[in-house]
């Protein structure tokens, strides 16, 4: 982690050192304590405080948002994380739980493309375009074209998830490895999807995104922060950075608040947005839960985490118009499991134009690749850094071939592996996807294990990314809000 | 509130959360979903209001029940007998 420890004089881990009490301002109580601001975490948050009651918002990073963050270096780049695109439902989404004004700044991307040596196109990502290419380039029946998109639209949360991904590619496109590709490079690299994961999970997601194509913020991950911090404050959520969570507490089987630095925050309801393991075995503690559910969340596996090279273009350097995602593989044939591959042959680009920042000339590139924590977790501080600069050298190359000059256009260009992101966001491994389908349940289920905890975050595929993510926050919020009523209810009725 | 206002009720929250949607002709007996545009997630806006507006509870278990106008009639009737309606969208 030697990367991060030049920017922040007198950190011995690379995060910002403190000196004041972060909790200085906090109360003894709450109805409800979140842990961590991811959009669920966020999004929760903001619903549940509009509802009038009283949360505290608590995050270990100085930045809220989660996976949702951006970050700057000298010489004005910015960087975001994890802003390359989501589905038209995060209009509705942010309209309704955020304000019309954050919803307003939800614009599309205005193009996305695929590069491999199996096809090469510009797309919409909408089922129109798809349907096009499949019948026209691909040669595909139109008819079966069509029932596969009903298909995947028609399954629901309640369908049998054993039907996987690769058991449905093969029976609407069987063995059309480039079909593969084309439907499920894009979302692997938005949601950790492979081919052994159920179809339902992967279908809801590519549905989402099939019905009106992919869409970002202008103005940034920065902006959409600030913005969402603006809504909560208005709502009452009392927003804390730099707060290391270190227990859940739990009284006679019931949550009682969290202890961070020293305190007990005392809660009606605690609601993390930690990793679900991390939130049940490590927070909580084994000894709270039955020795089968403890077994059931010990066998949830985590989705894979995720390696970026941020490229910082030249202030007064132009990237030419290319397009805004670019999905490039170099790999012959189609392998879901090789996107983890360490040092592999496929990467997504996203070109960052000054029309993301409006009123800003700069640009930006980030590309990112899926990885396996195994391959950085051991590497000696020397390795580490040599893998780190292969990683560049790699991205750099393969970006030559769109942008020929962009050694020359670059002053700054970094590099994030799944350390980084284990370092920053605290996920077990560096998952940037959260779990596997195995995690949806005890997520869902946590309040029957012990009253007034609840969990919301990524879990089950389909609860990952900016849209799964926020909306499974409402979906949790709907359940804290009954028990909370229910709570006070019963303290009213206790006291007559 | 009678049975035409729990409509109305209905419509309003309705309008809140689509509100593009033409609701003046909305069928009784036709499934909301196959009328008009609504996801699960709006299914879950429409329980939050109504818990939010009128103090109901809707368990998960029930959900099916508010699948039609004349269901959420049948199913709500007793629940808001006592209550008043809270007009926030439309205009009667």
């Amino acid at each position: 982690m030697s990367e991060q420890r030049r920017y922040f004089r007198g950190s011995t881990d690379g995060k910002k050192p403190r000196c004041t009490d972060p909790l200085a301002q906090a109360r003894g109580e709450y109805d409800l304590v979140v842990i961590g601001s991811g959009l669920a975490g966020l999004t929760a948050a903001n619903v549940l405080g509009s509802m009038g009651h009283r949360v505290a918002l608590l995050e270990q990073h100085y930045n809220f948002g989660g996976m949702a963050t951006w970050f700057k270096r000298r010489g004005g780049h910015v960087f975001d994380i994890s802003l390359h695109g989501f589905p038209v439902g995060m209009v509705k989404t942010c309209r309704r739980y955020w304000s019309s004004e954050i919803a307003s700044r939800i614009v599309r991307l205005d193009g996305i493309r695929f590069d491999n040596p199996q096809f090469t196109f510009d797309t919409t990502f909408t089922r129109e375009d798809f349907t096009e290419k499949l019948v026209t380039q691909f040669g595909v029946a139109r008819s079966t074209v069509e029932a596969f998109f009903d298909y995947l639209r028609g399954l629901n949360y309640y369908d049998d998830p054993r039907d996987t991904v690769g058991d449905c590619f093969e029976r609407f496109f069987p063995g059309r490895n480039d079909i593969h590709r084309l439907l499920l490079e894009p979302i692997a690299y938005a949601n950790g999807s492979t081919m052994e994961d159920p179809a339902i999970a992967y279908g809801i997601v590519f549905s989402n995104f099939m019905s009106k194509g992919v869409y970002t913020f202008t103005g940034g991950t920065d902006w959409l922060i600030g913005k969402m911090k603006e809504e909560l404050r208005k709502n009452g959520v009392e927003l804390f950075n730099n707060v290391q969570v270190e227990r859940i507490t739990v009284e006679h089987g019931r949550a009682t608040g969290v202890i961070a630095h020293g305190r007990h925050l005392r809660a009606r309801a605690v609601l993390s947005n930690a990793n679900i393991r991390r939130t049940i075995l490590e927070l909580v503690g084994p000894e709270h839960f039955g020795a089968e559910f403890v077994r059931e969340v010990e066998a949830v596996r985590l989705n894979n985490s995720s390696t970026q090279v941020y490229i910082g273009i030249r202030e007064g350097c132009a990237v030419p118009w290319i397009t805004d995602l670019l999905f490039t593989s170099r790999r012959e044939r189609f392998d879901s499991s090789a996107l983890c591959d360490f040092h592999g042959q496929s990467r997504t680009f996203s070109f960052y134009y000054p029309k993301v920042r409006p009123g800003s000339a700069r640009h930006a590139i980030v590309s990112s690749t899926n990885a396996n924590w195994k391959d950085w977790a051991s590497l000696d501080a020397a390795s580490y850094e040599r893998e780190k600069a292969r990683l560049i050298e790699a991205t750099l190359v393969e970006l030559e071939r769109y942008v020929p000059n962009v050694r020359s256009m670059a002053d700054h260009v970094e590099a994030a592996t799944p350390r980084t992101f284990e370092f920053y966001t605290q996920h077990v491994q560096g998952a940037s996807f959260g779990t596997k389908w195995e995690g949806l349940r005890p997520s869902m289920e946590l309040a029957s294990h012990i009253e007034g905890l609840f969990h919301s975050g990524s879990v089950g595929i389909i609860m990952s990314g900016w849209l799964g993510a926020a909306n499974y926050g409402v979906i949790t919020s709907n359940k804290v809000d009954l028990f909370l009523r229910e709570a006070a209810r019963a303290a009213a009725g206790g006291r007559a | 509130m009678n049975r035409e206002e729990i409509v109305i009720a209905i419509k309003d929250i309705i309008s809140t959360i689509a509100p593009d949607e033409e609701l003046g002709s909305l069928a009784l007996d036709v499934r909301l979903r196959d009328q008009i545009e609504l996801d699960s997630m709006d299914f879950l806006d429409i329980v939050m209001e109504l818990r939010k507006r009128y103090g109901v509870q809707v368990p998960e278990e029930d959900y099916m029940q508010l699948a039609t106008l004349q269901g959420c009639v049948e199913y709500l009737g007793p629940k808001l007998e006592s209550k008043s309606l809270v007009l926030t969208a439309l205009k009667v």
